[in-house]
């Protein structure tokens, strides 16, 4: 993947926004001077120099889905959180981007809460579209991760010098329209953001996209541009996602925007099959079969580097 | 054989039977609803049968009526007594429209 390192103008490489895609674990931030970077999950000597804040992000476990893409998504799930535990040097938490469980099930969200806590990391979720599914359209999620939050889950909280901001775009979704976070949460969200100094790192976290990849198949929020237009005066903004099973990366201005895989099942890419559905992928291949890698740069900005390891990968 | 078990029985095969004949099914498969339109006689019953291996659901426009989240192979059926207009989404995935016109 090294080969996919741009070195533009004379920039040095670590400047290189990097994206390396992989089957599954998670991505390791690190906020250093403000500014996240990630760097590689299995990547022990970066692992041990970062300073700063460092946390992770896992997304879509479904736990539950046992369809032919992934008969066994609780495996996954399981090798995800080996890994986590298997680090040199703990991060100091975890975000879950949602689609923790395939159907809201009870018993899927105490596999899922019992497998993903023996990380021993305190863990931030937000909910997907599956996650809310339960008779009480997102009761069951809000009883069990609803704790200081508004409305449908969302909240904020600081650490490290970073505002950390999870938003709820699954619910309430109208006909014909994708995601959604509603003048409720939008009101919220500039009441929240009002009192912070430009200068404060802000991660926004949620599960669908908040950058318009592909509405054609729901891909997108329908009002993503008023909350991020609450966020334009900061200087540093980046935007973490799930819902695609796939990594994608966007830079714009002050705004790095990324998706991150799934421990369940691959999706395709934008346009590339007759609907957003499982990707089957030949079983040998399940645990790296996501093997494009993208590279950004951003001239006068630090690096975020996003680094994703396949589950194939040692 | 006494008559209710006669009843009972021909009761059973006919609700047993997939779907009877006048009534409609609407394929769930590719995130679409096949047909996306669907034009029936008022009293008939729709079921929708998911065909794809990630869970939709059949929601009204305006929520008057909500499905179960439908794992693949699960089915949702609604009997239209009045005729109109019925549009739906998907609870999950709402860019999946569909409508049912219900004309005596």
């Amino acid at each position: 993947m090294a080969d996919d390192h741009h070195d533009e103008g004379g920039i040095s490489r670590r400047h290189a926004l990097e994206c390396m895609l992989w089957a599954g674990t998670g991505v390791l931030w690190a906020v250093t001077g403000g500014v996240p970077r990630s760097i590689g999950l299995l990547d022990s000597a970066a692992a041990a120099t970062a300073t700063g804040l460092t946390f992770l992000q896992i997304s879509d476990s479904h736990v539950g889905f046992d369809k032919p893409a992934n008969p066994h998504a609780i495996d996954t799930l399981k090798e995800a959180i080996d890994r986590i535990k298997a680090m040199p040097q703990k991060p100091s938490f975890m975000l879950h981007t949602g689609d923790i469980t395939h159907l809201s099930k009870p018993a899927e969200f105490d596999n899922a809460a019992q497998l993903i806590g023996s990380a021993g990391l305190q863990v931030h979720y937000v909910p997907g579209e599956h996650d809310i599914v339960d008779e009480g359209t997102g009761k069951a999620y809000l009883e069990r991760y609803g704790q200081n939050t508004k409305g449908a889950g969302w909240y904020s909280f600081d650490q490290g010098g970073v505002h950390f901001i999870g938003l709820v775009n699954v619910a309430n979704l109208k006909a014909g329209g994708l995601g959604f976070l509603g003048p409720d949460q939008l009101e919220w969200l500039e009441d929240d953001v009002k009192g912070l100094s430009a200068s404060t790192p802000i991660v926004v976290f949620a599960h669908i996209p908040l950058w318009s990849v592909y509405p054609n198949w729901g891909w997108g929020t329908d009002d993503a541009a008023v909350a991020l237009g609450y966020l334009k005066r900061f200087g540093s903004v980046t935007v973490l996602n799930g819902h695609i099973h796939q990594l994608m990366q966007k830079v714009e201005g002050n705004v790095t925007f990324h998706t991150a895989r799934s421990t369940a099942f691959p999706q395709p890419a934008p346009g590339t099959a007759p609907s957003p559905g499982p990707m089957l992928v030949p079983a040998e291949k399940l645990r790296s079969v996501l093997g494009i890698t993208s590279v950004h740069y951003t001239q006068g900005k630090e690096a975020l580097a996003i680094t994703d390891t396949a589950l194939a990968d040692r | 054989m006494t008559a209710w078990r006669l009843i009972a029985l021909a009761a059973f095969l006919v609700l047993g039977s997939d779907v009877r004949a006048e009534d409609m099914v609407i394929q769930i498969e590719n995130f679409t609803f096949n047909p996306a339109e669907l034009t029936i006689k008022p009293g008939t019953t729709v079921t929708w049968k998911n065909a794809d291996d990630i869970p939709h659901s059949v929601v009204e426009d305006g929520t008057k009526f909500r499905s179960k989240p439908l794992d693949t192979g699960e089915t949702f059926s609604m009997t239209f007594t009045d005729a109109g207009e019925i549009g739906y989404f998907c609870g999950l995935h709402p860019h999946m429209k569909g409508k049912i016109i219900v004309k005596p």
